[in-house]
């Protein structure tokens, strides 16, 4: 059996006369192609975005306080992309509920637009074919912008380790600030790392590119 | 409670509106011919004493020598249930049955995940596509003898050389 991505050819014993192949068809081959091309390219994973400070500027007092009043506000209002893939989601809408209460630290304001997200929190597996959307949705979303891939499942495959449809870690679509470990995690941990996440952003300068970024 | 068909019972049954269409029964199951499957779906259906008007669950199982789809059935008027099995032929190579989507609508998803999952074609079935993996997926991950190519598999050349 050709193991090989295959490029999509028409289905098996379908007129092409019918109505809903024809609707369909076209976007299930683009679909399609834009996984396997995803599969094929996204060998490499990224590495994590580090907050890399130059020692010049660590001396400059002006930038320093336009950064930390900067990235005290980016951390003290972080807007999350409303966007679940799994049971991991649940325990984010959890920690959004009032008994962990994810406005304490600003950001009970979730999106349901990327494009006023700066925060996508990667709850759950994500498979090969949501890789696509999932990439797309990292792109819309405006700078500066953070990932935290919560749960196993979403940072390395985790009980889907080597399967035929799940991506092998996030990291291979886009570049991953925190990871959260577990199963999925508890609110806790989450907001442990979303407390992580704001240590990180506020070493951020405004003359510099974390490593990692495209 | 709902009451199952014992496989001898049944077989018989069957036997009795379509002569010859049964290929044997154990105690819970029995087994038709896919030439068959047509006629006794239909029959399964729409006569009084059966009336099996749901279809619970299609499953494919990969028994290495052959195929074989099994078919769950439930008549809500009667409060009744059965196991109908059908045997691919023989072999591996493009086990085919015919579609039973004109007798029980709800077979469509069901079929097409046969199809993308284990590969066996269903002859007559109007939208015969991929429905969980992407088009140009290669092969059906859940037959036995498909290797899974993902990049997290090491190669074991290339770890030797490194």
């Amino acid at each position: 059996m050709n193991m090989n991505p295959q490029e999509p050819t028409a289905p098996y014993g379908i007129d092409p006369s019918n109505p809903l192949f024809n609707v369909t068809w076209d976007m299930d081959r683009e679909e399609g192609r834009a996984v396997n091309l995803m599969k094929a390219a996204r060998t490499e994973q990224y590495p994590e975005p580090l907050v890399d400070i130059p020692d010049e500027l660590r001396r400059s007092a002006l930038v320093t306080s336009v950064d930390t009043l900067l990235n005290w506000a980016r951390k003290s209002s972080v807007f999350p992309l409303q966007f679940g893939l799994a049971c991991c989601v649940f325990e984010m809408i959890a920690t959004a509920m009032s008994r962990f209460d994810i406005s304490r630290f600003g950001m009970e304001a979730f999106r349901a637009t990327p494009r006023q997200a700066d925060l996508m929190i990667v709850a759950g597996t994500v498979t090969w074919k949501m890789a696509v959307p999932l990439r797309r949705l990292f792109d819309q979303m405006s700078e500066p912008k953070w990932v935290i891939s919560m749960g196993v499942c979403a940072t390395s495959g985790g009980p889907y380790y080597q399967s035929y449809s799940v991506v092998p870690g996030v990291n291979h679509i886009v570049p991953v600030d925190v990871y959260v470990p577990g199963c999925p995690p508890r609110p806790d941990a989450l907001l442990y790392g979303i407390m992580q996440l704001h240590e990180k952003v506020k070493r951020y300068t405004l003359t510099h590119t974390p490593a990692g970024q495209e | 409670m709902t009451v199952a068909w014992r496989g001898d019972q049944f077989a018989a049954a069957v036997e009795t509106f379509a002569p010859g269409s049964v290929a044997g029964h154990n105690d819970s199951d029995t087994w038709v011919y896919p030439s068959s499957l047509a006629e006794v779906a239909m029959g399964l259906r729409d006569r009084p004493e059966f009336r099996f008007d749901l279809l619970s669950s299609i499953s494919a199982v990969d028994y290495i020598d052959h195929y074989e789809v099994v078919y769950h059935l439930t008549s809500l008027p009667r409060n009744m249930k059965a196991v109908l099995k059908v045997r691919c032929g023989e072999g591996r190579e493009e086990p085919t049955l015919p579609s039973v989507t004109g007798v029980w609508r709800g077979a469509e998803l069901q079929e097409r995940e046969a199809w993308d999952l284990m590969g066996i074609r269903f002859e007559g079935h109007p939208n015969h596509k991929r429905i969980m993996l992407w088009e140009g997926f290669p092969g059906h991950p859940l037959r036995k003898d498909f290797v899974t190519y993902s990049q997290s598999v090491i190669d074991p050349e290339q770890a030797a050389a490194e």
